[in-house]
């Protein structure tokens, strides 16, 4: 049993208990998300006391010297004295410079940072609405390429941030922006490995980014992009996707739909994704994967994936956890 | 004289043989519901950590250990037929990596070794 002092309080936190749940469990407000290590809502830093390895998996070294720690990933093992982390040292503003209707529940979200950002296409960062409220967003922006950060936020329903976006945050607006985070992105090294590509939902907007980073620094190898909706009108970026396969022969996008409409459009196939993939790339032996959206289809694909060759360490995988309840 | 898991090639190898067991065991009907986490990660994780014991490499498990770690599943069925099961794919993958015949059968003495704490007999 360790003890954890924050805000004057001290808790006690068992061993199989995260950090974040011991202080909620006690009243407190500490602002978290996803409960897997992967939105970075709840970062937190210590002034005293030493954090575990685990609960630093993933925080860049500067924020890991300065013993900011994930509260979700934390069994405290010894005892402990934490803050939130000050706003101004880990979160900056961004204005909104445009929202774009991509598909019928899909918005894209163009932002200009007031500081400048360096991040990779397909990494992500946490969007804050108030201070209490963050949720992850996969950056569709290349650094290279675009002027503006943009992200493609889907409408969950019911959903608190989802749905501020698209109904009440305006063209102008501020908003509090963290990260980057995340290893799912392009490295120019393997110029010759083939790419799969492959994600459902708004998991296009992560990989729409790592596409068009590798093309643009010129990747030979073949890039096939894999992106599976529930009808047509999940479909979006169709228009932009087909210009960029006519303008690179190694790219190859693949649209396809669970449920098949009166009228298939032509080029869109009628399937589960994971099936569409084993048709058109049977063997992935040396291939880089890609893999975005939801989370049990990311881990479903995964496991295919490595059965069809991919070696583990060339999997990579952001799985868009929802923000978690509490465990009851 | 150089250690089994020295022979075999150290973490290299556990690394390499990870990759060929592991979908060895993904493959098989007999054994496959046991390895069902969804976070591949973690299973990988976990393997690479056994297969550096039955090397005989560095290993931090206990026998403690191997009995909490398989007691759910042994209460799902685990018993000396997946055991095997397992011993025969881990001997064909060392097979596959090019060890010889003594080297896997030193292998495979060390996992037997822990058959019964595996099974919480
Ligand atoms: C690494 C990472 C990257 C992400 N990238 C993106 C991205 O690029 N674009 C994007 O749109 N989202 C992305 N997400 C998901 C995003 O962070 C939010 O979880 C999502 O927008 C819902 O938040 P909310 O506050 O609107 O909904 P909440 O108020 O948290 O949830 C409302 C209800 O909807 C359910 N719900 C949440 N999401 C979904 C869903 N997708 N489908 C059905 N039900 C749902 C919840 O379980 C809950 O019952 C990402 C998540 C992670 C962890």
């Amino acid at each position: 049993m360790a003890k954890v002092e924050y805000c004057g309080s001290v808790v006690d936190v068992a061993s199989s208990v995260s950090v974040l749940d011991a202080l909620l469990a006690h009243g407190h407000e500490i602002p978290h998300g996803c409960r897997a290590g992967a939105c970075q809502s709840c970062l937190m830093q210590a002034t005293q006391g030493c954090v575990p390895e685990a609960a630093q998996d993933g925080l860049k070294s500067t924020l890991k010297a300065q013993n900011y720690f994930l509260a979700c990933r934390c069994q405290a093992a010894t005892d402990l004295v934490v803050q939130l982390p000050q706003a101004s040292a880990v979160r900056f503003s961004a204005t909104v410079i445009e929202r774009e209707l991509l598909a019928e529940d899909v918005m894209a979200l163009h932002l200009r940072s007031d500081a400048p950002i360096d991040y990779r296409a397909g990494q992500y960062m946490t969007l804050w609405r108030d201070e209490r409220l963050g949720r992850s967003y996969s950056l569709a922006s290349v650094p290279s390429l675009d002027a503006h950060l943009t992200f493609h936020v889907k409408r969950a329903p019911g959903g608190v941030m989802s749905g501020w976006i698209h109904d009440r945050l305006r063209t102008g607006e501020t908003l509090q922006l963290q990260g980057p985070v995340g290893s799912c992105f392009y490295v120019p090294e393997t110029a010759d490995q083939n790419l799969l590509l492959a994600g459902t939902g708004t998991g296009l907007a992560p990989l729409y980014g790592i596409a068009r980073d590798a093309l643009h620094a010129g990747h030979r190898g073949d890039i096939h992009l894999f992106h599976g909706a529930l009808d047509t009108a999940g479909l979006y970026l169709v228009d932009a996707l087909r210009r960029l396969e006519a303008r690179y022969s190694n790219f190859h996008y693949h649209p396809s739909v669970l449920r098949s409409p009166a009228q298939l459009p032509e080029g869109v196939q009628v399937g589960a994704i994971d099936r569409l993939i084993s048709t058109t790339a049977p063997e992935l032996t040396g291939w880089k994967v890609f893999l975005c959206g939801a989370p049990d289809l990311v881990a479903q694909l995964r496991k295919r994936i490595f059965l069809a060759g991919a070696h583990s360490a060339d999997i990579y995988a952001d799985a868009f956890f929802s923000a978690a309840p509490p465990p009851s | 004289m150089a250690s089994l898991y020295e022979r075999l090639g150290g973490e290299a190898a556990v690394n390499q043989a990870v990759e060929i067991f592991y979908r060895k065991v993904l493959s098989d009907d007999r054994v496959q519901h046991f390895f069902d986490d969804v976070d591949m990660e973690r299973q990988i994780a976990k393997q690479k950590a056994f297969l550096t014991m039955v090397f005989g490499g560095p290993s931090h498990y206990s026998g403690k250990d191997m009995r909490e770690g398989h007691q759910h599943l042994v209460a799902r069925g685990l018993n000396d037929s997946h055991v095997d099961a397992i011993v025969e794919l881990l001997s064909e993958t060392l097979q596959e990596l090019g060890a010889g015949e003594s080297d896997i059968r030193e292998m495979a003495t060390i996992a037997n070794s822990v058959r019964d704490d595996v099974l919480n007999r």
